[in-house]
């Protein structure tokens, strides 16, 4: 990162002045151990001004006030970098968005229900004892259960606040969702349960009512902390993409300024290591530059003035000049962001399987629960019997199964392929993985290395010239030193940027670069490099970007499994072929557009194919975004990353098969609990219809139901722990 | 009987008392960063207790 190296007024965005203190966040990369943390935090109290420091080990964020006027990010960040950790400011938006007040809200909600379920059960089990027999006088009862409803019924007011509040959302927009039932239930069984009491009647449902949301409690904060944990890695990842150019003013001064303010015209400085901010003509400075993410290609190009660059491209070697000649908005990337928008809207209409069961489930229940009451009051029970009736079946069919037979299921898995380097984003996204049926990779970075290997080449030439090598910038260099292992490096090492470096070699005068700067003829390739020492003849090493070790037997399984796969590379078209034929693909397509990618997803989409993308770069993003679902190595771009719906650490694709065997197995255990809850409720409901339930059955059969379904999930994470 | 008034009661408020105490600790932010306290502890020179 150039940050540290910008003048601080660049950075003055990212402090959060409330009067009394200046506050600044830096998302902090690398610290793992508490004596890291002590290391952040001594490093930012020794810094002038600072009053306090906090490192969040569990977040990664360190949060540093200090007094009005003099907090300063750019040498923080500085202080941090120093200490061999990467830091970036977090945007105070993105951290004031963080905090999780949804979810302190749910576990408070929660412990209440808790609380709630646990006492009310001292007043309640005498009075289910009761109900078998044993001596319990009415008064006693009657005396029980107002204890009962006295601590129950505030309890469930305040424990089922978030299900009123979502239902009643959900029906002012005219429509009715999960909550809807479970609100009427627990309102009508504190009614009811009231009225028998005053009554003095054995059927109150105060107990029940509690659990009841005890239980979908449970279903719903798991659910919350799935999407929280998602949400945060996708926002520490557009944290890390601090949208910075440097701008070279009239003097030739360097100012940093937010990629949003270049204008076309503007001179703008490009680091080596750094990405083109927007597109721009070379105006002076001569480097390699990695097109990969725009178009796929691997093998670095030379560029030197009037050379064009497009958003995005890294500059490998050496510092470029650029003219910019489009703002950001108008640069290759914006197009690209635009197409993602388009396939993440689509997307987001996907119906989840709890919401089609919730579809069939509501009207089902309520009318059955209205019949039962019409029905009986027509029949001669009277109107007290027949809604005491009507709410036993309202209790006992409750959706407690149905709220937890998903949430329970997706946070197993998800923490199952989380401990084997899989962050799945979303619960939907395990839906959509068990779905697919074709997968589409990505060549460059997804099945090869994505970074240029040596070939074939004499082991004591490699030696000979890795001295040279290891003083170099180049990525070709860099190959060649990493095919040697590690040693020395030649003495007097002058690097010259764009050609190649020369340095002395066992006494001699020696060259490592293009064919021109050691004298040799060029054999037309640019994956090349050229070695002469003294006089003697120039020697050729040839480079190739080589597939992963795994691939083909990764490939191999897939096909097995079922799966049609095909390849869609940016690179040209031979090098697409060579790769699919190594590989044992019979469908790929080469000098593929990021719209073109996109457009093949599109195609498949209206063939019936349910397609997995699986994809690194910026070209990818679009189509990423289209898939039916997508996959995106850990060391993809950010935005192909976020568009993803799940990321695999390390690249290695043997993740792809063990995601998408978890993802069917989710589903198989989804649907297992679906129909247990419905085979449950068709027990339960004519039971309750005849006046079978009492007090004491609903509430064993409730967390008897929901228990099931919870063991049942976790049969997902036991699978795991044994393999 | 009057037993169980009294008894009743007051075993509702012991668990009162641990509700509060758990509200009073989410609030508190003491779940915020469980890896970092457990590092916390052992070092005199960090800032001890949750984040403000």
């Amino acid at each position: 990162m150039t940050d540290a190296a910008l003048p601080s007024p660049a950075l003055d965005a990212f402090i959060r002045r409330d009067g009394k203190t200046d506050r600044v966040e830096l998302l902090i990369k690398g610290a793992h151990c508490a004596s890291c943390m002590t290391r952040i935090e001594r490093a930012a109290k020794a810094m002038p001004g600072v009053a306090t420091a906090r490192f969040n080990l569990t977040t990664g964020k360190l949060s540093v006030a200090s007094e009005t006027g003099r907090a300063d990010p750019a040498r923080l960040i500085e202080a941090v970098t120093a200490l061999g950790f990467t830091a970036v400011p977090y945007d105070p938006a993105e951290a004031l968005a963080e905090d999780d007040r949804t979810g302190r809200e749910l576990v408070l909600a929660l412990g209440v229900a808790g609380f709630g379920a646990m006492n009310v059960m001292m007043f309640t089990v005498p009075v289910w004892a009761g109900l078998f027999g044993q001596e319990l006088g009415p008064e006693t009862r009657t005396v029980l259960l107002w204890l009962a409803a006295l601590v129950a019924a505030p309890c469930a007011l305040f424990a089922g606040m978030p299900f009123f509040r979502s239902a009643f959302a959900s029906l002012r927009k005219g429509k009715a969702n999960m909550d809807v039932p479970i609100s009427i239930g627990v309102l009508l069984t504190l009614a009811v349960s009231f009225s028998e009491t005053a009554l003095g009647g054995p059927h109150a449902y105060f107990d029940a009512a509690v659990m009841l949301l005890f239980l979908l409690l449970i279903g719903r904060y798991l659910d919350h902390r799935l999407r929280r944990n998602a949400r945060s890695a996708a926002r520490h990842l557009l944290a890390l993409q601090v949208p910075m150019a440097v701008r070279l003013d009239g003097r030739g001064v360097r100012h940093g300024v937010p990629v949003a303010e270049v204008m076309p015209g503007d001179l703008l400085a490009v680091p080596a290591g750094e990405r083109a901010p927007v597109d721009g003509l070379v105006e002076r400075g001569s480097s390699e530059v990695d097109n990969s993410l725009i178009s796929g290609e691997c093998l670095p190009v030379s560029v030197g003035p009037g050379a064009k660059l497009y958003a995005g491209a890294l500059n490998q070697s050496g510092e470029l000049i650029l003219r910019a000649l489009a703002a950001s908005q108008d640069s290759a990337i914006a197009a690209i962001a635009r197409l993602m928008e388009a396939g993440t809207q689509s997307r987001s209409a996907y119906v989840r399987l709890a919401d089609k069961a919730a579809a069939i489930y509501v009207p089902v229940v309520h009318s059955v629960a209205l019949m039962t009451f019409a029905g009986g009051w027509l029949l001669g029970l009277g109107p007290r019997e027949a809604l005491l009736r009507a709410a036993a079946v309202l209790i006992v069919t409750c959706p407690c199964a149905l709220g937890l037979a998903v949430p329970a299921v997706q946070v197993a898995a998800s923490g199952r392929l989380f401990r084997k380097g899989v962050l799945v984003k979303s619960g939907a996204a395990f839906e959509r993985l068990s779905e697919v049926d074709s997968i589409f990779f990505d060549k460059t970075g997804v099945l090869t290395q994505g970074r240029p290997q040596l070939i074939g080449a004499d082991p004591a030439l490699v030696a000979l010239a890795a001295p040279l090598a290891r003083g170099s910038h180049h990525p070709l260099a860099k190959a060649l030193a990493d095919a040697a292992g590690p040693g020395m490096a030649a003495n007097n090492i002058v690097e010259t940027a764009g050609s190649g470096v020369e340095g002395i070699v066992k006494g001699r005068r020696a060259r490592l670069g293009r064919a021109e700067f050691v004298g040799a003829v060029s054999e037309g390739s640019a994956t090349e490099l050229w070695f002469a020492l003294g006089a003697e003849e120039p020697i050729r090493f040839a480079f190739h970007d080589a597939l992963r070790p795994e691939a083909v037997s990764v490939l191999q399984e897939l096909r097995r499994m079922g799966y049609r796969l095909a390849l869609l590379s940016g690179d040209v078209p031979a090098a697409a072929r060579s790769a699919a034929e190594a590989l044992g693909l019979d469908e790929w397509h080469g000098a593929m557009t990021p719209a073109g990618k996109a457009a093949m997803i599109d195609r498949a989409k209206a063939a019936g194919h349910k397609v997995l993308m699986v994809g690194d770069g910026l070209n990818d993003a679009a189509a990423l975004a289209k898939a039916h679902a997508s996959m995106a190595p850990g060391a993809a771009i950010e935005a192909s990353q976020n568009a993803a719906d799940c990321v695999y650490a390390g690249g290695n694709l043997s993740a792809i098969p063990l995601t998408l065997t978890i993802a069917r197995q989710t589903r198989k255990r989804a649907v297992e609990n679906f129909t247990f809850a419905a085979l449950y409720n068709a027990v339960a409901t004519p039971a309750a219809m005849i006046g079978l339930v009492n007090p004491f059955i609903a509430a064993l059969a409730m967390s008897g139901s929901s228990l099931v379904v919870t063991l049942n999930a976790l049969r997902i994470s036991f699978a795991g722990r044994r393999a | 009987m009057n037993l169980l008034l009294f008894l009743g009661p007051f075993s509702v408020g012991l668990g009162l008392l641990g509700l509060g105490a758990f509200a009073w600790s989410l609030r508190d932010g003491q779940y915020d960063d469980p890896k970092g306290d457990a590092g916390r502890i052992l070092d005199d020179h960090l800032s001890q207790g949750p984040a403000d």
